[in-house]
C-alpha cells in the first residue's frame, strides 16, 4: 500500500503535467464555471470544443490511456489513467460528451466486437471524432431494462428496426448509437434480446428533446420507424443481447461511480468558500460550530468515495473484473451530493432560493447541483437498482419472487 | 500508487483469522461474559505466542518490527471476533504511547514486555469532569508524585502501568508512566454497557509517576497518540461493523417468512446493502489512516479523523441494524448481536464519538489550508 507516486508514476505525472501546461489553461479557483449539471441544452460550438480537446488529447497519446494503441488508445496502466485524470481536472477544459462512448460502448465492443467492428468504431471513439449514445431505456422499460419492446425483424442481410427508447443523453449529437432491441416474443424475456451498433442518421431515426426540470434538454426520446440496420452492425449472437447489455450497464456503473468519486471534491472546495463569506445569525458561519461539524462529515464521506474510487481501480489494475463497489459510489455519491447541496443552499438563507450565473453566492452552482442531482440518483440504475446489485450480487442475497422468468415474454404480465 | 494491502497482508490476515475462529468463538465470548473475567488469558497468551502482540514495535524492543500496515491486520480480526484481550489498551493504547514518546530506556522497559504480552500497559487520560484538555485537567504531579482520578480507564484491574496525563509544576500538560502496583493507587472497577472489557476509575494518592516526553509537551503528545490510536482502534471498528453485516446476511438467508428467505425482501435487503456501502466507504478511509500511521505523519491529523468518523458510522449502522434484521431474537440476551452493539458502544466512547473528530478535522482542514 502506498498513496504515494511511485518514481515512475511521478515521471508519467510530471509528463502530463507538462503536456497539459502547454495546451490548457489552470482552471481560476474563484470561477464556478464548468459545474453546470444538466442546464443547458449543448450546442454545436460545445461540441465542436469537446471533440477539438479529446481530438488533441488523442493525437498526443493522452486519450482512452488503458485502450490497446490500436485501437486508439496508450496500452498505459490503470494507475496512469488515475494520474492523467487528477491532473486534468486542474485545468479548464470543454465538459466530457464522450462519457457514453468511451465509458460504455467502447469497453462493450472490446468484449462482444469482431475483430473488425473493434477496427472500425474505436479509434474514432477515442480520438472524439464520433459521439455515441445508448438507446436502452424505454417509457416501458427502466429499471426493469429486460422489458423492452423495440422489435427487430431480421430480412436478408437486414434487420428492420421499429420502437421507442427514451432518456437518450445525448441522442441530438451522437452519430452512433448502442441500441438493445426484442428480434424474439416468443422466448423468455432475457432471451428475446438482440444488441446492435446503430448509425444515428439512418432513415426513420427521429429524436425529440425532452425538457427535464432544470430547464435544460439533454435527454431525448428516440422514435425508430422502420429503420434498416446492417447484419455486420449486430453485437454478438442474436438473443444474446442481454448479456451484452450487462457488459454496458456494468461500465456504466463503472464509469459513473468512478466518475463520481471526485465530483463531491469539486464542490467541496466551493462549499468552504462558501462558509467563509456567508453569515449565520450574525456570525461568519464557519465560526459555527455545527456548520463546521456538517463540513467535516461531507468531507469525510466524500474523501471516502475518492478513496473508494481508487480503490476499486487498483483491484482492477491487478486484474480483477469491475464488482460492486461502483454501485457503492454512485449510490453514496448521488445521495451525498443532494445533501451537500442542500446545505449550502441553506447557508445562503433567504438567497439560496436564487437561480443562475448571478446568483450572490458561487454563481448558483449549488442551486444546479440540487435541480440536476435528482437524475444522477436515477440514470445508470436507480438508488435501489444498485442496492440490488450490491445485495443480490455482492452479498449473495436471493432474488425477490419473479414472475416474469422463464415464461415466453409476450405473456409476462403488464399492467396495461 | 497502489491503494490496497499486499500478499505479505492477506497472509498475515488469513493466519490471523483462522486462529481466531478456532481460539475466539462467540460462545466462548458468552462463557467469559457470565464469568464476568477480566479477560481471556489464553487467548493473550496464543497471540503473544504467535507474534501479533509485537507486530508495530521495533525488533531491537522485541517486536516484529513489521510496521502499522500489519498492525492495522490485527486490530482488524481482534474487532471481528470481539476478542475479549487488553490490546486496545495496551498495544493500540501504552505501546504507541511509548513508542511516540518514550526514551531509549524507556522503551527498553516498557516494549519487551508489552510484545510478549507480559507487561499490560494502559492509557489514562480522562476525568469524571468530561474533560480532557489542559484548562480542566485536575490530575497534578508535584515533586514527581502524581495525585488525581482518571476515569475511564480501560483494563486498569489488569495492567501494571498507565500513561497518564496530568498538569505539571507549571500547569501545562504532560506525560507519565505509572506503575499501578503502588501502595496509594486505588482501582475501582466502573458499571458500564460492555460486559466484557472491564474499566476503572483510579485515583492516584502521591504515588511515583515518571516523565514520558518533554515536561510540558503532555498536549501535543495526547493529540498525536489518539491520531494514532483513532488509526488502529477504527480497523477494530471495521472488523466489528463487518461481523454485523455477515450476521444480518446470514440471517437473511436462513430465515423465512411468508413463505419466502427473508433477504428476498427490498425492505431487508437494501438495509444491508447499505451496511455494505458504509463498510465499504469507512474501510477506504481506514487504509488511507494505515498508510498514513505507516509513513505520512503529516497526513495524520487528517487521516485519523476520516478514518475515526466513517468507522463510527459504519459500526454504528451496522451494529444497530444488524440486531434489527434479526427481529425480536436479536434483542435477546442469548443473541450475539447486543454484545457488537455494547462493544461499537465502547469504542465509540473510547476516543470520544464523531462530534469531536469532526471538530478535529474542520481544523486540520483549516490548518492545511493556511
Amino acid at each position: 500500500m502506498d498513496f504515494k507516486d511511485t518514481p515512475q508514476e511521478a515521471e508519467f505525472r510530471a509528463e502530463a503535467r507538462a503536456w497539459l501546461d502547454a495546451n490548457a489553461k489552470l482552471k481560476d479557483p474563484n470561477s464556478s464555471e464548468g459545474f453546470g449539471m444538466f442546464s443547458e441544452r449543448e450546442n454545436p460550438d460545445m461540441i465542436k470544443r469537446a471533440q477539438a480537446w479529446q481530438a488533441k488529447k488523442a493525437d498526443a497519446g493522452w486519450a482512452c490511456i488503458t485502450w490497446p494503441k490500436e485501437y486508439g488508445g496508450r496500452g498505459g496502466t490503470v494507475m496512469e489513467n488515475i494520474i492523467f485524470n487528477q491532473e486534468e481536472r486542474r485545468y479548464e477544459t470543454p465538459p466530457n460528451v464522450f462519457g457514453i462512448g468511451i465509458g460504455m460502448a467502447g469497453p462493450t465492443i472490446m468484449t462482444h466486437g469482431t475483430e473488425e467492428q473493434k477496427k472500425r468504431h474505436l479509434p474514432p471513439m477515442a480520438r472524439g471524432d464520433i459521439i455515441w449514445c445508448q438507446l436502452f431505456s424505454e417509457p416501458g422499460a427502466g429499471s426493469d431494462l429486460a422489458a423492452l419492446r423495440t422489435r427487430s425483424e431480421r430480412q436478408g442481410d437486414e434487420w428492420v428496426v421499429n420502437g421507442q427508447k427514451v432518456w437518450t443523453s445525448g441522442a441530438h449529437y451522437s452519430k452512433w448509437g448502442i441500441l438493445v432491441t426484442r428480434s424474439d416474443f416468443d422466448a423468455p424475456k432475457h432471451k428475446g434480446l438482440t444488441y446492435f451498433v446503430v448509425d444515428m442518421e439512418s432513415p426513420g431515426i427521429e429524436v425529440r428533446p425532452i425538457k427535464q426540470m432544470t430547464g435544460g434538454a439533454n435527454f431525448n426520446e428516440v422514435f425508430f420507424s422502420d429503420v434498416r440496420i446492417p447484419d455486420t452492425n449486430r453485437l454478438d449472437a442474436v438473443g444474446n443481447g442481454w448479456s451484452v447489455a450487462i457488459t454496458t450497464l456494468m461500465n456504466e456503473r463503472m464509469s459513473i461511480g468512478t466518475g463520481m468519486n471526485l465530483a463531491p471534491a469539486d464542490a467541496f472546495d466551493e462549499l468552504r468558500r462558501l462558509a467563509e463569506s456567508a453569515y449565520l445569525d450574525g456570525a461568519p458561519a464557519i465560526e459555527n460550530s455545527l456548520v463546521r461539524n456538517r463540513i467535516a462529515e461531507f468531507y469525510t464521506r466524500l474523501k471516502s468515495l475518492e478513496l473508494t474510487g481508487y480503490r476499486t481501480l487498483s483491484y482492477i489494475s491487478r486484474g480483477a473484473m469491475p464488482g460492486t463497489e461502483s454501485a457503492v459510489l454512485k449510490l453514496a455519491g448521488g445521495i451525498l451530493l443532494q445533501e451537500m447541496s442542500a446545505f449550502a443552499m441553506e447557508l445562503q438563507g433567504p438567497l439560496g432560493i436564487e437561480h443562475g450565473a448571478d446568483a450572490s453566492f458561487n454563481h448558483g452552482l449549488f442551486q444546479d447541483i440540487y435541480l440536476g442531482i435528482p437524475a444522477m440518483r436515477i440514470a445508470g440504475g436507480s438508488d435501489e437498482v444498485q442496492r440490488n446489485v450490491i445485495g443480490e450480487r455482492e452479498l449473495g442475497l436471493p432474488q425477490e419472487n419473479r414472475v416474469d422468468k422463464g415464461v415466453p415474454f409476450k405473456d409476462v404480465p403488464t399492467g396495461a | 500508487m497502489n491503494f490496497l494491502f499486499d500478499e505479505d497482508q492477506d497472509a498475515l490476515r488469513d493466519a490471523a483469522r483462522k486462529l481466531l475462529a478456532d481460539k475466539a468463538t462467540l460462545e466462548a465470548f458468552h462463557k467469559h461474559m457470565e464469568a464476568g473475567s477480566t479477560h481471556d488469558a489464553e487467548l493473550w497468551g496464543l497471540m503473544a505466542e504467535n507474534g501479533y502482540l509485537g507486530i508495530g514495535i521495533p525488533e531491537e524492543f522485541g517486536g516484529a518490527g513489521m510496521g502499522a500496515l500489519n498492525q492495522v491486520v490485527v486490530a482488524e480480526e481482534l474487532g471481528y471476533c470481539l476478542a475479549h484481550t487488553p490490546y486496545t489498551a495496551s498495544i493500540s493504547g501504552a505501546a504507541e504511547a511509548i513508542m511516540l514518546a518514550g526514551s531509549e530506556t524507556q522503551k527498553q522497559a516498557h516494549l519487551p514486555g508489552l510484545a510478549s504480552g507480559e507487561l499490560i500497559g494502559t492509557i489514562a487520560y480522562f476525568e469524571a469532569n468530561g474533560r480532557h484538555d489542559a484548562a480542566g485537567m485536575q490530575a497534578q504531579v508535584k515533586n514527581g508524585k502524581l495525585t488525581g482520578t482518571k476515569v475511564p480507564v480501560m483494563d486498569a484491574e489488569i495492567a501494571d502501568f498507565a500513561v497518564v496525563s496530568a498538569q505539571d509544576e507549571r500547569g501545562a500538560l504532560s506525560l507519565y508512566i505509572v506503575r499501578l502496583d503502588q501502595p496509594g493507587i486505588k482501582r475501582q472497577s466502573i458499571k458500564t454497557i460492555e460486559l466484557h472489557r472491564k474499566l476503572a476509575e483510579v485515583q492516584f494518592d502521591q504515588v511515583e509517576a515518571e516523565l514520558l516526553g518533554g515536561q510540558g509537551s503532555g498536549a501535543e503528545l495526547l493529540d498525536q497518540l489518539l491520531n494514532r490510536m483513532a488509526i488502529l482502534v477504527a480497523f477494530e471498528q471495521l472488523g466489528g461493523a463487518q461481523r454485523c453485516l455477515e450476521m444480518a446476511r446470514d440471517y437473511a438467508l436462513e430465515r423465512y417468512i411468508f413463505g419466502r428467505p427473508l433477504g428476498t425482501y427490498q425492505g431487508i435487503k437494501h438495509r444491508i446493502s447499505d451496511m455494505y456501502m458504509r463498510i465499504e466507504l469507512a474501510r477506504s478511509n481506514c487504509f488511507f489512516g494505515a498508510w498514513a500511521l505507516n509513513s505520512s505523519p503529516e497526513d495524520l491529523p487528517e487521516a485519523a479523523a476520516l478514518a475515526r468518523g466513517a468507522a463510527c458510522d459504519a459500526y454504528e449502522f451496522a451494529a444497530q441494524e444488524n440486531l434489527h434484521v434479526h427481529g425480536g431474537i436479536g434483542f435477546t440476551w442469548e443473541a450475539n448481536c447486543h454484545m457488537f452493539v455494547k462493544r461499537m458502544r465502547l469504542l465509540d466512547a473510547l476516543l470520544g464519538g464523531r462530534m469531536l473528530w469532526r471538530e478535529r478535522l474542520f481544523k486540520a482542514l483549516q490548518a492545511k489550508a493556511a
